[in-house]
């Protein structure tokens, strides 16, 4: 009976976090006041630019190395890309493609320089992946703060900063603004769906559904279980994880790309810091944790992130006159799940293993439980 | 022409740290024969074993002197792959299975087989789906020659230890390649019927050409399946010898350079009337061990066996009574009801348990001998601590002389080979760092103590020791203990009182010292053989 207490206790617990956010969001629905035409838009549009890069987190996960951090580093890869088709001006959905072109190289000389850090940081993968995001900012900075309109040249005055060399704050990226998503027209009543970019996302699902089939796949899991043995059944260990790391990076770099297509504008120094927050935070969300994610948890996650922050600010300025309450929600509640989540998974690491140990722990469990 | 012979170790030594373990090996071993490489704990044979296969320990710690010729040639492993390419594998004494792959994925592991597609071409074989079909076929195959009904689909985390046993030996009969075998104590955590399972199924891949290696504390097993025996005393060989010419006694002799004495003093240990732990109609589910209906007492300061053949449910009892397996029924400790189903309430009322399973749990493997052995005395009863003076028991250090004393008691009475309390875990043999299992329970002085298969991987010097400070441990702190073994002798040598279970029942409880036939005719399933009269004869002993 008890056996079942614990059951039930710790699927809630699994599911705790996907709960509480749609309690949240069904209380905020109504106070919003939004139709459901406008939140079914907004929705569609925010899952298909956000899913894309959520999705590049899946792979690393699968590989035992938790959250990837390091995405950043694949999106200031596409965001590289995304100045350099700006400056040559190619429109359209060819500019897309370039830029991911231009974009690919950069995101496979970080995957693997992160994918090699990474394997010297065993056990430390999420908290070494932040941290390295960090020092490559820096590079990224220098990279087009400094060296862009100097080393590399610009030819296009409007992108850059008026002392003469140096990427200004904000691009407005109107050659391929939203080209994706309005590639494939359709509207049902008043609500236009973004078709090609949900194409798309699913082409994504399909590869990593494929992918959990391949050999590559099949080691990464045991990888991602138990490294020794893998090790010792021959896998190469620190290849497959640098592999894990490069896909997810040059995914992470294509879906900057079709996340600032639909935006609109790039903010040059910012954008991709974000990216990395909201992206872990929205698959926290769905009910995935450090060491288990599945594609499910990905639009569960996204949907429920989005669901809440179209109604938080509206729903908290009817009910306090406030709308900022809204956005500091986002940043406060991305951040705030991304801690609980990684407690929640040390602490159930630790109850894994005290499981695991109690056989044999005698009245040790007296002053465990006090 | 003499056969050149498959294997040649000559002269083969080691030394870890400038402690030697190997001496000068010599032995050969030919096609299709089975070698039984025995030895007390610690003897060398695990490593032995580590330097043929090339494991990364041996090069990591120094290399090792001599040679090791196979098929006539000198070969120097530089690391398992090696070892594997040249057709050798091995079963080790720790599982190395992913705990979330069925048994199909771990049989293949790294052996996957493929669906062909194009990719491959272009980038890498990895790239290729899994042929999940065919696997379960390859699988079933390897597991069929062993002659064990598992499904390929169960995970192995969820599977019973001798099942994890058969996978690991799957996965090297499922290697074409694979000329010689060599198995770690693989009957260790296996149940008679499973034994004998796996030493027909050994036999079987012997006829076959297959050279095994095959390493054991249980001496009727070597006799039995081996056509050699190789005995391996402080690193060297002191004996090789024609396992039909050999008896048991010898080999055993020979392993500890003694007779071997298995006599007992006699017991002095005082039985009292008060009830130390009361079961009435226990059941519990545990897989291949269902108890169905057990009621018996054990008295304070008792020593209580529990036998009975595989599969019948002794190992559930204790597992049950523990809240490790769902069960159900009434257990009391002294007069205390203790809710089952929950390891917590079991634990809170002073009991200990060593489980059958102690692979993997409880020992802090990369921590010194003497923190694995005193740590959870040290946070449970405030031993080992002592105060600062003039501060009272406000801040308490660790007393380290009174940890150091209590491990090295421990290292004495167990004879845990080891160069001293502050070596790591890691480093010790197997049988050795099951004694030390057995030192931490005794050390966190449980009011009751349940211990299964306490003598399991303990050479048979060693298992004496091991029953006989279960005795002195009980007659010097009154400690009553509960012991599962499958040994039923060990059980009468040991024990006031023994229950023999048969089909989820107890069929029966005598005292030690009825007359062996007795016993048999419990575990044939004569339920009922004078129970009653045993135990008011038992009580009357009490
Ligand atoms: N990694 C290591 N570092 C240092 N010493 C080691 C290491 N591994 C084993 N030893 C020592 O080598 C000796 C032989 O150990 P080995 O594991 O070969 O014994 P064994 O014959 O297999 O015993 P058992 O029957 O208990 O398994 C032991 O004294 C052990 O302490
Ligand atoms: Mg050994």
């Amino acid at each position: 009976m008890s056996r079942l207490n614990r059951g039930i206790g710790s699927l809630l617990m699994d599911y705790a976090v996907p709960l509480i956010f749609i309690v949240i969001s069904a209380a905020a629905i109504p106070l919003s006041g939004f139709s459901a035409a406008y939140l079914v838009q907004e929705l569609l549009i925010r899952v298909g630019r956000n899913s894309f890069l959520i999705l590049s987190l899946l792979i690393p996960i699968m590989a035992g190395m938790g959250l990837n951090f390091g995405m950043v580093l694949g999106a200031m890869a596409g965001q590289i890309g995304l100045i350099f088709v700006s400056d040559w001006s190619i429109v359209g959905i060819p500019g897309i493609v370039l830029a991911m072109i231009v974009g690919t190289p950069f995101a496979v000389v970080l995957g693997v320089l992160c994918g090699e850090v990474l394997n010297r940081a065993r056990g430390q993968e999420m908290v070494t992946s932040y941290i390295l995001g960090f020092f490559i900012n820096g590079v990224y900075q220098l990279l087009v703060l400094y060296f862009m309109g100097w080393l590399i040249p610009i030819s296009n005055p409007a992108l850059v900063l008026s002392r003469g060399y140096g990427i200004r704050n904000a691009i407005s990226l109107t050659g391929i603004r939203m080209v994706l998503d309005r590639l494939v027209p359709l509207k049902i009543g008043t609500i236009s769906v973004p078709v090609a970019t949900y194409l798309v996302i699913a082409a994504f699902c399909f590869f990593i559904v494929w992918f959990r089939r391949t050999k590559l796949g099949q080691d990464m899991r045991a990888i991602g279980q138990d490294m020794p043995v893998a090790d010792s059944a021959g896998i190469p260990v620190n290849r497959t994880r640098v592999i894990a790391i490069v896909i997810s990076t040059v995914l992470a770099c294509y879906g900057q790309i079709i996340f600032l297509q639909n935006m609109g504008t790039l903010n040059t120094y910012n954008s991709h810091d974000q990216a990395g927050m909201f992206s872990i935070a929205a698959l926290l969300i769905g009910g995935a944790s450090v060491s288990r994610a599945g594609i499910g948890n990905v639009f569960l996650g996204v949907t429920l992130f989005h669901l809440m922050f179209i109604v938080a600010p509206m729903a908290g300025k009817n009910l306090m006159g406030q709308a900022q309450i809204g956005e500091y929600f986002r940043v406060f509640v991305s951040y705030g799940i991304i801690a609980i989540a990684l407690v929640l998974h040390a602490w159930k690491r630790f109850r894994d293993r005290m499981e695991a140990r109690r056989s044999l722990r005698g009245p040790a469990e007296r002053r465990e439980g006090a | 022409m003499p056969e050149v012979p498959l294997l040649k170790l000559e002269n083969v030594g080691k030394e870890y740290f400038g402690n030697r373990v190997l001496a000068k090996v010599d032995f050969s071993l030919n096609r299709g024969e089975i070698l039984g490489l025995v030895g007390e704990n610690g003897a060398g044979k695990s490593t032995l074993m580590n330097i043929l296969f090339g494991m990364p320990v041996i090069s990591g710690t120094g290399g090792y002197e001599g040679n090791i010729v196979l098929d006539g040639r000198v070969v120097r492993f530089n690391s398992p792959f090696d070892a594997l390419e040249a057709g050798i594998g091995m079963v080790h004494q720790e599982f190395s299975l992913i705990p979330g792959f069925s048994a199909a994925e771990n049989i293949l592991l790294n052996r996957e087989a493929l669906n062909g597609s194009i990719l491959e071409l272009v980038f890498s074989e990895r790239l290729n789906t899994l042929d999940r079909p065919a696997m379960r076929r390859r699988a079933a195959r390897a597991i069929q020659t062993l002659g064990v009904d598992i499904g390929v689909d169960t995970i192995a985390s969820e599977m019973p230890v001798g099942y994890k046993q058969f996978i690991e030996i799957a996965r090297e009969i499922d290697r074409t390649r694979t000329r010689l075998l060599v198995l770690d104590e693989p009957t260790a955590v296996l149940t008679e019927t499973e034994a004998r399972i796996l030493l027909d199924a050994l036999r079987k891949l012997a006829d076959g050409g297959i050279s095994i290696i095959f390493i054991s504390h249980r001496l009727q097993e070597v006799k039995s399946l081996c056509d050699k025996i190789v005995v391996l005393r402080d690193g060297n060989v002191i004996r090789e010898e024609s396992a039909r010419s050999a008896s048991i006694r010898d080999i055993a002799a020979w392993m500890v350079g003694r007779q071997v004495d298995d006599s007992r003093p006699p017991r002095t240990g005082k039985v009292s009337d008060e009830v130390a732990l009361s079961v009435r109609n226990l059941w519990v589910d545990m897989p291949g061990e269902t108890v169905r209906d057990a009621t018996f007492d054990v008295h304070r300061g008792e020593i209580f066996g529990i036998g009975g053949l595989a599969g019948q449910g002794k190992l559930g009892i204790p597992n049950g009574i523990m809240g490790l397996s769902p069960s159900g029924g009434e257990v009391a400790l002294f007069g205390k009801k203790i809710e089952l189903d929950t390891p917590r309430k079991a634990l809170d009322s002073g009991m200990a348990f060593v489980s059958e399973d102690r692979r993997g749990v409880g020992l802090l493997l990369s921590e010194r001998i003497d923190w694995n052995i005193a740590f959870t005395g040290m946070q449970v009863q405030n031993r080992f601590l002592r105060g600062i003076p003039g501060l009272g028991n406000l801040v308490r250090i660790r007393d380290d002389a009174a940890i150091a004393e209590e491990t090295e008691r421990y290292i004495r009475a167990l004879e845990i080979r080891c160069t001293g309390p502050g070596q790591r875990a890691v480093e010790l043999s197997g049988g050795n760092q099951q004694k030390i299992c057995l030192a931490k329970a005794f050390s966190m002085r449980p009011e009751l103590l349940l211990i299964c298969e306490p003598t399991r991987g303990i050479d048979v010097g060693a298992r004496e020791l091991v029953l006989n400070t279960l005795r002195r441990y009980n007659e010097e702190y009154g400690t009553t203990i509960l012991i599962t073994s499958s040994e039923l002798e060990e059980l009468r040598s040991v024990c006031d009182r023994v229950a023999i279970v048969g089909e989820g029942k107890i069929a029966g409880i005598l005292p030690a010292t009825s007359p062996a036939e007795r016993f048999g005719l419990l575990m044939m399933g004569a339920v009922g053989d004078g129970d009653e009269a045993a135990q008011r004869e038992a009580a009357g002993n009490a």
